[in-house]
């Protein structure tokens, strides 16, 4: 029942999330196709073209109504800039976004994790303390900054534009060394931002259960300290951690976008850069309902994955 | 027992930085004279570095660093408030109704609720930020608009925890109303989380403002942190190395943002008791 409880809610929220990106871009003041085409040449054929495509000339429902067949069919319009359709833009520029976003999430989770528990089990110790200081300025650096910074400390040492050089030779070893170099930077400044919040997460996650009684016990029967922290008291603390890992995907995603726009990586959240300076109404909306989607599905991800972890919450 | 007591030492750290920041806000557009920040009125030569003259150095047009940043803290702490007061606004009164009532409509606004908690409120923000005109009122509705959720399910979990107590379940028997249990009872038992709430709401928001700022989304009339680094980003400031232009704006964010994250802890110790 929970199961088919959970799915009905994030179709009901994917509903949501497509009726969301009709309205934003349809309470525009003014004429949207005015402001997408300030400060362009365009001809009043042009004009009549984005108008049309956006439905301005009918009723709304009518336009809610093709725009949202349009878009269970995956189509999300033709972007105004790139004058090729959306989703086929986005698609283009989902692999290097799932690169950085993966090779950061996953280092920031088990760096996150592996510090927050140190801190939580010596509470008030220097590494706690500096630990925490450490995670609550991180938290209060904008990300785009520390890239900035980043880049100007290293200098040459590392590239700091795109995702490859041109002149690279073609075969796959010194393709990926390529690659791998040019995701140093961006992936620190993402692991940087992001693992301050799974350290506070996971250490407080680890101080609810520090006087638990099973720990009392786990003591009395005579094992290690190390033993009571790694068979005992970790797995019961990980698992409402790694839940709100997956519920702060958001965050990730947020990341990305200003990271992504400081080191012009050409991903989806540099794509987002290009949408807003534009501005690229179809384009916008298109990685709105995107994003927005992938995060609902995270969350359903989440939820199915704690109840398999964990067997006191029973999915089926 | 002195509740203050409990006032981590890093808490009153925060405080007093805070003092000084609101101070330099408030007492900056007074001793500037607006030549010195005009671009088309400055006479001194574009990106020199920290000097005598010029302690900061300058920007790619020429006006003192020092002072861009002293003027730029009245706009992100404006915003900041502003959006912090707006956001936690939503937040409690969507949470008190729906807590405190049942049915289909606390229903629907739970729903409503954990689906905005589960979006990237930054994206929301850029999309609305970029379909309104540009202008301080959008920056505060953007980030206001899109960051109330975590604060609503907040509210309503303490308004169920109170009404659940027998003294809200006398009252009801003596007669009170909708309104009595509401402003009489779970309102002030709310009160100390929306100030906590408020607090780290503002941290939120000013690093939110700069980051709009930064993708040019800012009001671009005003100075402020954000709109700072995003100039200094446009003219290449990296690839020159003008760390003078870089490092104050950046830091007097990751300082003030710091400073009410610290006050925001320091409270929460105070407003929810260690058990």
């Amino acid at each position: 029942m929970r199961l088919a409880g959970r799915l009905g809610g994030a179709a009901v929220s994917l509903v949501m999330v497509a009726v969301l990106g009709f309205f934003l871009f349809r309470v525009v003041p003014g004429d949207p196709v005015v402001s997408m085409t300030r400060g362009r040449p365009t001809t009043a054929a042009m004009q009549a073209e984005l108008r049309a495509q956006f439905g301005l000339d009918r009723p709304l429902h009518e336009q809610f109504w093709s725009y949202f067949t349009s878009l269970l069919r995956g189509d999300l319009g033709t972007s105004f800039t790139f004058r090729r359709p959306v989703a086929e833009v986005i698609a283009e520029r989902l692999g290097p976004t799932l690169l950085l976003v993966g090779t950061a999430t996953v280092i920031a989770v088990g760096l996150g994790l592996w510090l927050g528990v140190r801190a939580a089990w010596r509470r008030d110790s220097a590494f706690d303390r500096a630990t925490t200081g450490v995670s609550l300025t991180l938290w209060a650096v904008p990300t785009f900054w520390l890239g900035m910074l980043l880049m100007m400390v290293t200098g040459d040492l590392f590239p700091s534009r795109g995702m490859r050089d041109t002149d690279t030779a073609p075969d796959f070893v010194s393709q990926a060394l390529d690659v791998g170099h040019h995701l140093v930077l961006p992936s620190i400044t993402l692991v940087a931002v992001v693992c301050a919040e799974y350290v506070l997460v996971m250490r407080s996650s680890l101080l609810e259960e520090m006087h638990a009684p099973y720990l009392v016990t786990a003591r009395a029967k005579g094992l290690r300290d190390d033993l009571v922290r790694r068979r005992h008291a970790v797995p019961n603390a990980v698992l409402p951690a790694i839940t709100l890992v997956f519920l702060r995907f958001g965050l990730v995603v947020a990341g990305a976008i200003t990271t992504e726009t400081v080191f012009s990586w050409p991903g989806l959240g540099l794509l987002f850069y290009d949408a807003l300076t534009g501005p690229d109404y179809f384009l916008l909306q298109g990685l709105l309902v995107v994003t927005a989607g992938a995060v609902v599905v995270m969350n359903l991800l989440a939820d199915l994955l704690h109840g398999v972890l964990d067997p006191r919450v029973k999915v089926v | 027992m002195n509740r203050l007591t409990g006032f981590s030492r890093a808490g009153m750290a925060g405080a007093a930085i805070l003092v000084v920041a609101a101070l330099v806000a408030l007492i900056a557009p007074l001793l500037i004279s607006a030549d010195a920040l005009d671009v088309t009125r400055v006479t001194a030569a574009p990106w020199q570095t920290p000097g005598a003259q010029h302690w900061l150095g300058t920007d790619h047009t020429g006006r003192s660093v020092a002072l861009l940043v002293v003027q730029g803290a009245g706009t992100s702490l404006f915003v900041g408030l502003t959006a912090a007061v707006l956001s936690v606004g939503i937040g409690t009164l969507v949470g008190i109704v729906s807590g405190h009532f049942g049915g289909l409509v606390a229903g629907a606004l739970l729903r409503v609720t954990d689906f905005f908690l589960v979006l990237p409120a930054l994206v929301l923000a850029i999309a609305l930020s970029t379909v309104l005109p540009r202008g301080l009122g959008t920056i505060v509705l953007a980030i206001g608009l899109t960051s109330w959720p975590s604060t609503a399910r907040m509210v309503r979990a303490q308004t169920l925890t109170i009404e659940a107590r027998p003294f809200v379940e006398r009252a009801r028997a003596l007669g009170g109303g909708h309104g009595h249990v509401i402003g009489r009872h779970v309102l002030p038992s709310v009160v100390p989380l929306v100030l906590v709430n408020t607090t780290l709401a503002v941290a939120s928001s000013i690093v939110a403002e700069s980051t709009l700022a930064f993708l040019g989304l800012g009001d671009p009339t005003r100075i402020s942190w954000g709109a700072m680094l995003h100039q200094a980003q446009l003219h290449g400031a990296v690839p020159q190395r003008a760390w003078w232009f870089l490092l104050p704006p950046g830091l007097a964010i990751v300082v003030v943002v710091l400073a009410f994250t610290l006050v925001g802890r320091a409270l929460e110790a105070v407003v929810t008791p260690k058990r």
